[in-house]
């Protein structure tokens, strides 16, 4: 009986770390994308998000990101506007596109510069 | 003997080369291809729907666009990075080139064909050059307010009388130019509306439209009676409705007029607008596979091909513009950046960026007739563009 109750306790237990590690790596921490969609995030930032901003990121109807044109500004609010956009600008949010977790992962990208830069 | 018959032979074979290298030929069919990613140009021949040439060193080309001499032979390419290039397409290679900003997206060419302008984000203006050497002739700084902020200049065109229009995004205004003496412009200002972030001159040379981002609606200038000042058109066209967000800026440049109705991008809504150029009401709406970003019409205006963002960006769309329908979607190929007809619309080339070719369509069957390779193809620029107002 007792042992019972101890081995619920613990499977219950169990199912809640789980629970908390599935939501915490949805909201908290970056997961790193496969090697794939990798490449396809970094296309959308020179392609797509280079329509706007320049293909090198130097500057358009929107502003530079190169990394030292990120400097001082927090992650968070850097995820925020890709997933939400920019009132008041023509900056789109892309949050049907790309999930919280990958768009912190592309905001760490443009810290350290797009690959094959200039 | 046999030796000198065989040198003979030789150099006649080495004579009737040369001369066929400096084979005279016209440029009615030639045009460029911009590569953006490479920072080159190919150079094609639409009667052969081959390439011909190739330019290199030209820049950071992504946004590049590029006007025509007028006789056809010289393409000015404005580049992303602020570089300026005369490209010879006969020689392919480049005439002249100028590094004339930081940052900009594009320019047009004076009605005489003796003045280039270009449109600059960093610092915000506009500058007028030569046509023939690149000499700078004038430098017009697009400030506003009180504190001298410059803006952003977008929509740059030409119109009849020696003049440029264009607008200033963060300003709200449409600047027009008199470029008669291009050493000293004379500039009038005429507020807009909130975000303009293109613009446009109708094929005849007397409308100027500039599409407005941050309301609903367009800013219309009557060229040959400017002191009416601006007037606002499809107001509230977005009214009640949700407003999704936009996934690249429409072009307004290649507007398309059959008839007495204009077939126009919808910012943020999958449609076309249309309206009628005589009263400039709202005339219908034609339901579309996406965020149109280009809507050109057909040189006889028959048919209006249209090309979306993000997402839908791997399709094309052709309406009737008789019964304003859609009456074929294809797929050219994936991120289509845009499309070019040859000067009598037999034919339309279609850039198809992450497939790295350009699709040429038969206008009449709507079925693909050849396809050429490219770099990271963007825009396509046809030397006929040379004799059009506003291009």
């Amino acid at each position: 009986m007792r042992r019972r109750h101890m081995n619920k306790w613990i499977l219950e237990f169990g199912l809640a770390m789980l629970i908390w590690a599935a939501t915490a790596s949805a909201s908290d921490t970056i997961e790193i994308p496969g090697a794939g969609r990798q490449q396809e995030l970094i296309d959308l930032l020179r392609q797509d998000c280079g329509a706007c901003h320049g293909l090198y990121l130097t500057g358009g109807l929107g502003p530079a990101l190169r990394p030292q044109d990120l400097r001082g500004k927090p992650d968070e609010s850097l995820s925020e506007v890709i997933l939400r956009g920019r009132p008041g600008t023509p900056m789109p949010g892309w949050q049907a596109f790309i999930t919280r977790s990958e768009a912190g992962w592309m905001v760490n990208t443009l810290r350290k510069g797009l690959p094959d830069d200039r | 003997m046999i030796v000198e018959r065989a040198c003979i032979a030789g150099a006649l074979i080495l004579a009737a080369m040369a001369s066929a290298h400096a084979q005279l030929r016209g440029t009615g069919d030639l045009g460029i291809v911009i590569e953006r990613a490479t920072g080159s140009v190919r150079i094609v021949d639409t009667s052969a729907r081959a390439q011909i040439g190739r330019v290199q060193n030209l820049g950071d080309l992504s946004h590049a666009s590029a006007v025509y001499s007028r006789d056809g032979r010289y393409a000015y390419v404005f580049g992303r990075d602020g570089g300026l290039s005369k490209v010879d397409l006969l020689q392919a290679r480049i005439e002249h080139r100028i590094m004339q900003a930081g940052n900009s997206i594009g320019g047009a060419i004076s009605q005489d064909g003796r003045i280039v302008a270009a449109q600059n984000y960093t610092p915000g203006g506009v500058k007028l050059f030569s046509a023939a050497t690149l000499e700078l002739l004038a430098d017009i700084p697009a400030t506003y307010g009180d504190s001298g902020q410059r803006a952003k200049v977008v929509g740059l065109a030409d119109a009849p009388g020696q003049r440029f229009v264009f607008s200033l995004f963060e300003a709200g205004e449409i600047w027009l130019l008199d470029a008669s003496d291009p050493r000293q412009p004379r500039i009038e200002k005429f507020p807009a509306g909130l975000q303009p972030y293109d613009g446009l001159v109708t094929p005849d040379g007397r409308w100027y439209v500039a599409g407005l981002y941050g309301e609903d609606g367009f800013a219309l200038l009557d060229l040959w009676h400017p002191g009416n000042g601006v007037r606002r058109i499809l107001q509230g066209y977005r009214q009640g409705e949700e407003k999704l967000p936009v996934y690249k800026m429409p072009h307004l440049r290649g507007w398309a007029v059959a008839g007495r109705r204009a077939f126009v991008p919808a910012i943020g809504r999958h449609e076309v607008l249309m309206l009628d150029t005589e009263t400039w009401e709202a005339g219908g709406r034609i339901a579309v596979a996406g965020q149109p970003v280009f809507v050109v019409a057909r040189p006889d205006a028959r048919q209006v091909w249209v090309s979306f963002a993000f997402p839908d960006n791997g399709k094309v769309q052709v309406i009737d513009t008789e019964t304003a329908e859609v009456i074929r979607t294809l797929e050219p190929g994936r991120a289509v950046l845009h499309m070019e007809f040859t000067p009598r619309g037999e034919a339309v080339w279609i850039s198809a960026r992450d497939d790295d070719r350009v699709m040429v369509y038969d206008t009449a069957t709507l079925e693909p007739v050849a396809q050429i390779a490219a770099d990271k193809p963007s825009g396509i620029f046809f030397s006929a563009r040379a004799a059009r107002i506003g291009f």
